[in-house]
């Protein structure tokens, strides 16, 4: 599987020198190796979702409880969880760590991705949710952590959208 | 069985635990027995108090997670059930109230009124220890059990279809959800 095991890393590493200790994550293609990093981790807490909405919920109990944490999901994932991030984490205030596979954009093979693809961006600007798209590797760790930067000082969503240039090598 | 009966009959007991309530009659209910500032009531986002717990549970190890969750919550995600029961915390405790009906939004039915088993799919979920009661005295009895028992719980509590007239309180959201974290953080101190 061409899934880049060298920016999973990076990225991995990144969330870990952020401090963050808990990660939901909802299986996808391109999270496959975040997702057994954090499984792997004794110092990270992972917390399989069934559906990408709970995550928010953890996140926040884990805000709450003083723990940093990372949802992990594609970004049909988080279509799946807009009522979530707006009636939770954007009426309370509650800061969250959104990292998202950004499927369905140039390059894309699986028709079932490509609507998806086309409303992620616009949904997030919509949302007021701060965004960057992260595309090459010597940029992920700054910008991991300048957003969880402004998740903690702002006490709102911010979300990193990993893109095929990132994650796929082929 | 009245649900603000069964909150009445625990307060005492919630005093050190960190308390999670859905939105509308359960938070206004147990808000009018006297806010304390480790209850969160979460007036939105319905489904996602018990996801809550679930991250607070896993956080903080040491203390006793309360979610006052509902059938009309509980049913926009049960997948909910199936992820708590995968990492069983031992000190999360789940009651769901069910009144068979979404009062707080106009008293429409829910699928427990045609049938649909709350304690039936959570323990087919795998939460490890599921009850139903419909008493008073069961309710009291099933909480104090779970209180002073390490194994994830989910308590079926049936209630009758009926509270408070209005559900709007003095207490900000956003004013509960610093003084709940404070709360928190000052417990890591002591």
């Amino acid at each position: 599987m061409p899934v880049s095991v060298t920016s999973s890393k990076v990225i991995f590493d990144a969330l870990k020198k952020c401090d963050v200790r808990l990660i939901s994550a909802l299986p996808e293609t391109w999270l496959v190796h975040l997702i057994r990093m954090a499984d792997d981790d004794p110092d990270m807490v992972l917390v399989r979702l069934a559906k990408e909405e709970e995550g928010v919920g953890v996140s926040a109990g884990a805000h709450f409880a003083g723990v940093k944490s990372a949802m992990l999901m594609q970004n049909h994932g988080f279509l799946a969880s807009i009522n979530g991030i707006v009636s939770f984490a954007h009426l309370y205030k509650i800061p969250l760590l959104m990292v998202i596979s950004y499927r369905g954009s140039f390059g894309e093979r699986d028709p079932w991705q490509t609507q998806g693809g086309n409303v992620t961006e616009a949904l997030l600007r919509a949302m007021g949710i701060p965004y960057s798209v992260l595309d090459s590797i010597e940029s992920v760790e700054k910008r991991i952590r300048q957003a969880q930067a402004l998740a903690e000082s702002s006490l709102q969503p911010v979300a990193l959208l990993l893109t095929r240039d990132l994650m796929w090598e082929e | 069985m009245l649900r603000l009966d069964c909150l009445r009959a625990v307060y005492p007991d919630l005093e050190k635990c960190l308390v999670v309530t859905i939105m509308g009659a359960t938070a206004a209910e147990l808000h009018s027995l006297g806010h304390r500032p480790n209850f969160f009531y979460l007036q939105h986002a319905m489904g996602l108090a018990s996801s809550t717990g679930l991250g607070l549970a896993l956080s903080l190890p040491d203390q006793k997670i309360v979610v006052f969750d509902g059938d009309g919550s509980l049913l926009m995600n049960l997948g909910s059930l199936s992820t708590m029961a995968r990492y069983q915390p031992k000190n999360l405790f789940h009651v769901v109230f069910d009144n068979e009906s979404l009062l707080s939004v106009g008293g429409f039915p829910t699928a427990t009124s045609t049938g649909t088993d709350l304690e039936g799919i959570a323990r087919a979920a795998g939460i490890p220890a599921v009850r139903t009661v419909r008493t008073l005295e069961d309710f009291k009895t099933a909480v104090k059990n779970a209180l002073h028992t390490s194994q994830l719980t989910t308590i079926v509590a049936k209630v009758e279809p009926t509270g408070p007239a209005g559900y709007v309180t003095d207490l900000s959201l956003v004013e509960n959800r610093f003084q709940f974290r404070r709360y928190i953080q000052s417990l890591k101190r002591q």
